[in-house]
Order: structure tokens, then sequence, then C-alpha cells
């Protein structure tokens, strides 16, 4: 019997490490256990973590939501016992449950291996097939490699979705001593949490598709550029290069072809910009990292000065699997112009969250209801925001749209590097915008003026406008300013940067209005625009509200209606969520 | 007084053996520092300057580039309070609220006494359970405004019977 618990950084923060450590402490002293007891990443099922799978004779199940006590009926019933404990069961190959459907239209190509091998075991990953794609590109031409790379169709994944096979045949056709193959594990976006699980999950598959890039654009040096904030993964990816090494799939003479290559992990000290691959070349050779003029392109004079080439965590993990299987395969995949699969980080108000990779061309519909089954809060979802800072938000009418490149773009929105925010009613777009140019704001490196002060500029009216303070030509200001902030920026951060804002104006242009016109936050989110009252009918006088309010502005006996001050009240929202009778109101 | 100066700096002397006169490590280097000093003092970057001819300004300019850098001293225990996407549309501007009542300072602040230290960090990428925060590098997810409060009222109480 095999007992894995899913550790991946969503797994350790609901609290797998417990469930880990509690799992051992059980089996330890059971006497005649034959368990074998290991860890995995992500799962995929991140709304239902902490996750355990039990594989035995009758075949896998995985339990989901489990605490300490949970685990160890979990344990009595299914180890013990071998019996499984259905009302914990979240997925399994014997029985049904209201979970299954999550992974019914799911195709893994990416995430093939995440959640299903040990990620610091090499065998494991051995076992599923990884490196038999670099061993089949080490009896190729590094032309043709680029060619069956070329031939899948495969677009970068970080978001702009530039074809990967031409781009290493850039790289490949600069005559250089040395070149860089350099993977962008930068992930930035507020709300994107794919390539930290491919990287925690399955670090080989990364490593693999580097290899074959370097051995395909002639490059003998690879860097990693990793987010700092994601230090699992960076050990992870870590021991995957040990091993690689160990094996011989990495270093010299790889695989006795006579190629040699060698991995190195950077880590980001927190820059968004040095997502943008010139800024973040400049953050490898130790500078600021700001963007630089293209062309010369990195596929002419890139990393010092050097032949280079960037690709994003996804893309690289597509390719081990394009070389093994064959481009072909690959294209059965996807619509007519974009081919494979794209991972997605479903986060918001969505009822099973996680992460999910469908082939391209299905239904944002699709994925919300099939696959997320919807929102989590019971209420109709209005909106579901695409592409993270650079992207935009797509309304419900909408949401028969298509997931590819092209029909994406048309509604202003982009595909992006994954991020999937579900939103619900209670969402404010005019609050959403302004969250994302408060983001953008910040994080723009100074660089291009029209990025540095139109974005404050149109942050400052956002701001304005949730305050009710907005005035008449505060949205044509806005048209206006995006217009600017998009022509006159340098790098993908300026240039989108407006996207939010002119996504929200498009389909919610009605919300603004309200906001300036009426000085109404329809969705009841602006701070200023609402109020917080107790209705006396519904008030018990139990307490639980004054009792909580921060600000001690809530006034009444036991047993008695109580009153908020208007004058203190912060309209933090607190009373609301601990009122057990429905009598706080908000409007 | 002299000893206790030496031994300042050795942390730095450790930092600084392996290097090798390649100014491209300026970050991971400062990354080091940083680490082992808890910010980015004053004489430190200074004496980085003079060990790898790198100026001060361009110290100082990566260093206020980056996030992840400071040039201050941070409580003892930090709360990265995650406002990515996931957690803003959860809500995390109430959770925010409540630990700065409950700690009695802004965000981005330290209390006086130097305990905590509260940080707004762009994304944890833990969306599935936000809103989360991350205290002493342990995420708290699926939080509510009771949650955090209790979260900082138990290391409140470590700190009190530690004394």
């Amino acid at each position: 019997m095999k007992v894995i618990v899913g550790l991946g950084s969503c797994g350790i923060a609901a609290g797998g490490m417990k469930v880990y450590d509690k799992l051992y402490e059980l089996i330890e002293n059971t006497p005649g256990m034959e368990v074998s007891l290991t860890s995995t990443g992500c799962m995929g099922m991140c709304f239902a973590e902490p996750l355990v799978e039990i594989q035995d004779d009758q075949g896998s199940a995985v339990y989901g939501l489990l605490d300490e006590k949970s685990t160890a009926e979990v344990f009595q019933a299914h180890i013990v016992q071998g019996k499984p404990l259905e009302k914990y069961i979240v997925k399994s190959e014997t029985a049904t449950c209201a979970d299954d459907t999550f992974f019914d239209k799911q195709v893994r190509i990416v995430l093939a291996r995440c959640g299903a091998i040990d990620p610091e075991n090499l065998e494991d990953a051995l076992a599923m097939d990884a490196y038999k794609g670099l061993e089949k590109a080490l009896t190729m031409q590094p032309a043709d490699v680029v060619n069956e790379v070329l031939q899948s169709g495969l677009k970068g994944r970080g978001g702009a979705g530039f074809p990967t096979g031409l781009k290493w045949k850039f790289a490949m056709n600069s005559p250089s001593d040395q070149k860089y193959m350099i993977c962008n594990a930068d992930e930035g976006d507020p709300g994107a949490f794919m390539d930290r699980s491919v990287l925690e999950g399955d670090p080989h598959s990364v490593l693999e598709g580097m290899i074959i890039g370097g051995y395909a654009i002639g490059a003998s040096e690879g860097v990693i550029y990793a987010r700092a904030e994601y230090p699992i993964a960076v050990k992870r990816l870590e021991i995957a290069i040990h091993q690689a090494e160990e094996r011989g799939f990495l270093g010299k003479n790889i695989l006795g072809s006579g190629f040699d290559f060698h991995i190195k992990v950077m880590q980001g000290a927190g820059a968004f910009v040095c997502g943008e691959e010139t800024a973040l070349m400049a953050s490898v050779e130790g500078q600021r990292g700001m963007p630089r003029i293209r062309p010369p392109f990195p596929a002419e004079k890139g990393l010092f000065g050097k032949p280079s080439n960037i690709n994003n965590v996804e893309t690289l993990a597509n390719i081990g699997w394009i070389l093994r299987n064959g481009a072909k395969e690959f294209t059965k995949y996807g619509t007519e112009k974009s081919k494979g699969t794209k991972v997605f980080a479903l986060a918001g108000k969505i009822k099973r969250g996680g992460l999910v990779e469908v082939p391209i061309g299905m239904t944002i519909r699709e994925v919300i209801y099939d696959i997320g089954g919807g929102s989590s809060s019971g209420k109709p979802v209005k909106a579901v925001q695409l592409g993270g800072p650079s992207g935009g938000c797509i309304p419900e009418s909408l949401f028969d749209t298509l997931i590819d490149y092209d029909t994406l773009s048309a509604t202003g929105a982009i595909m992006g590097s994954g991020g999937m925010i579900v939103m619900d009613e209670d969402n404010c777009m005019v609050d959403i915008a302004r969250y994302f140019l408060d983001f953008t704001q910040n994080e723009s490196c100074g660089k291009c003026t029209f990025c540095r002060v139109g974005t404050k500029r149109m942050l400052e009216i956002l701001t304005r406008i949730t305050e009710g303070k907005g005035k008449e030509g505060d949205i044509e200001a806005l048209e206006v300013l995006a217009e600017q902030v998009r022509k006159n920026s340098l790098c993908g951060l300026g240039q989108t940067a407006p996207n939010p804002v002119l996504t929200t104006l498009r389909y919610y242009r009605h919300e603004y209005e309200a906001h300036i016109k009426e000085q109404k936050c329809p969705s009841l989110q602006c701070r200023s625009l609402i109020s917080y009252r107790i209705d006396p009918v519904l008030c018990t006088g139990c307490t639980i509200c004054a009792r909580n309010c921060p600000v001690h502005c809530i006034s009444g006996e036991v047993r008695k209606t109580h009153v908020i001050d208007q004058d203190i009240c912060t309209r933090c929202g607190t009373c609301k969520a601990v009122c057990r009778f429905g009598a706080v109101i908000v409007e | 007084m002299e000893a206790t100066k030496q031994d300042y700096f050795v942390p730095f002397e450790t930092i600084l053996r392996d290097y090798t006169g390649d100014t491209s490590q300026l970050i991971p280097l400062l990354q080091k520092l940083q680490e082992a000093y808890g910010y980015l003092p004053q004489d430190i970057i200074v004496r980085l300057s003079s060990h790898t001819g790198i100026k001060v300004p361009e110290i100082l300019g990566v260093a206020t580039f980056y996030s992840q850098f400071r040039l201050t001293p941070m409580g003892k225990h930090v709360i990265k309070l995650c406002h990515g996407t996931a957690c803003h549309v959860n809500g995390a501007d109430n959770i925010g609220a409540a630990i700065c009542d409950e700690l009695g300072i802004a965000l981005d602040e330290t209390t006086e006494d130097g305990l905590f230290t509260i940080e707004t960090v762009a994304c944890l990428g833990c969306c599935s359970l936000a809103p989360v925060m991350m205290v002493d590098g342990e995420v708290h997810g699926r939080l509510t405004q009771d949650k955090a409060r209790k979260v900082i009222r138990e290391i409140k109480k470590q700190e009190v019977s530690a004394q």
C-alpha cells in the first residue's frame, strides 16, 4: 500500500505537514504495517487541500480537507482495515463522488507527473518517461529538433504567445562562441501559481526542456531565474539539478553525446518588470531590472551580450513531451491556430479552485462551471479576470468565448500566463481596475515617462472615483491616458497596463457612471460609498457585533437593538461577517 | 568593544570569501548579506563597495529597485499579508485592517517594541487558500479576521511567556 501526501506550497499552507506527521506517527506506532509513505507536489485539487492519496489493490482513492482528527479516522478505516472511508473521499477510481468531474475535461501534458510523483525522487520521474524526450533529441540534428518544436505549433505560455520554435530558430542561427538558454520562472502575476506548481511538482520536466533547448540552439549554459518568494520550488530545482547531473542528463558529455550543458538557479529579488525578458537579463547581470530597447533581440544580443533564448516554465515543460511523442501528436490538441493545452490557476470566488490543464479551444464556461463548479459564494458569477495586470475582465455574457490566443485578445483580455480569477456580484469592477493599476503603478520601473507618470495619473482618477469624488470627464480622461500609456511604453508592462481599465470600461461602464454620477457603488464594495446599519427588527441584542468591532463604534445593551455610530465606522464589514441573524445591512 | 565590532563583520567576511570579482553576483551577495544581518546596514553596503569596487550609489540603486531588500531593520516576526488578486477579491483589505488594529500600526510599519512588521506582498501563490498571510515563513490560509487575530495573539503570548 502506498500513501501519498500532497506537499506543494498550497498543501503545506493548508496543513499538509501536520497530516504527514500524523500519518508517520500512526504508521510507526502500529505494528505490522506495510505502508510506504511519500509526498508529492500539487495534485491540482487545491480547493480540497490537504490531500492524501491511498493506492492499494482496490485502486486509488484521494482524501481531501483532512485535519489530524480525520486523518486518524482514515488511517483506521482504510489503511488498517482496508475499507475506504467515503465521507472524506474527493476522487476515487472505484466509487463515484461529486468532485470527480473536476478532472473529466482536463488533458494533462504539462501536469502529467505533477501530483503523481515524488518530485525529489528521480526514479519516480523516470518511471513516467522523464528525459525520454532528451534521449530522442540527442539522436537528432539540432535543426531537426528546432523543426519538431516549430511543427508542434507550441506558443510561449508566458503570455505573449510567440511561437517557441521560431524563437529557437533565431537563437540557433545566431553565430557565437557562447549562448544562453534561460528559463523565466519569475511568475509575478498576482493570482497565478501555475509555474510554481510545475517547479514544485515536476522540476525535471523543466530541466529536460531546457537541456533540449540548449542542444537545439547551441547553448552550453542555462539559467533559471526564479522568484524569491518560491523557496520550495528553488529547493526542489536544486535537488533535481543535482540528481540529473549524477545520472548524466546534465553536465559534461550528456548521455555520451558529446553535448555539454550546465544549469544554475538565480533567485529574483522581487520586481514584476523582471518577467520582461530584457529586464530579466539585466537582473541576472546584477543590475536594476530595466527593459532595453529591442532590436537587438535577445536572440542576437542577450545575456552578457551573447545570443540568448528565454522561455517560460510551462513552455519548457511541454518540450520533453513533444520530442517524446512527436509534434503531430501534440497538434491533436487545440485549435487550428493554437495547439496543445494551457494550464490555468483557477482562483477567486470559485467553488473548486486549483490547477487545471485544458486543451486550448475549450470555452471559459466549461472551465468555470464544469471544472470549477461555479461560484463559491452561491451568487452568480459576474466576470472572470484573465492575464492579471496585463489582462482584462471578461463578463459572464462572453463565457462561450473559446480559450485561444486570438479569440481572447478580441475581447480585450489576453490569454496571459494562466491566472484565472473568478468574481461574483459582490466585486466592484472599478475597484478591480484600481487594484490592478495600483499594482502596475507600483511595479513600473520608471524608465518610460508614460508608464511611470501615466499610470499614476490613472490610479489617482480611479481612486477618486471609488471614493465618490469622480468628476464629469474622468472616464474620457482615463481613455486618453490609457491610449498614451499603451503607445508610449517600451515594454509589455506599460503597453498592457491599461488593459484592466479598458476592459472594465468596455463591459461595465455603467458601474463607473454610477460611482461618478450617483455616488453609488452597485456592488456595495467601495467603502466611501456605502454604510452599515443594524435592522432593529432582526437584531437580538446578542452583542457579538459590538464585541468584534475594531473601532468600538457599536453601542447597545444586552438583548436590545444595537446602533452603529456612522462617524466612527470604518466600514470594515466585521459586524456583518459576525452577525448570526443577518441584522447588519449594507447599503 | 573592539571584539564586538570584529564579530559583526564575520558574516560579511564569510559571504565575501568566495567572491571572484564577478560584479554580476551583486544581487545574490545582497541576498546573502540581508539574510545574515536581517537588513542591509549602511556600514555593510560601504564595506561591500570597497570590497567589490561597485560604487555605493550603484549598490543602493539595485537595493532600492527590488522589493526584497530593506535598508531598515525588520521586526522579529514578519507578517507578509498577501495582496494578490484572489486575496483581494476575497477580502484581504479586511484582514489587513484586523491585523493593523491588533498591533496598533499601519501596513508596512514595525511595532515600537520591534516585535512585528506588517508587510504587504504582491502574491504568495497560495491563491486557492485566499485570503492568506505568511508569518515567519509559515502560510496561514482561508483567513477570517478572527483567525488572523488569533495567529498574532498566539505569537504575542509566546513572547510574553518567553520573557
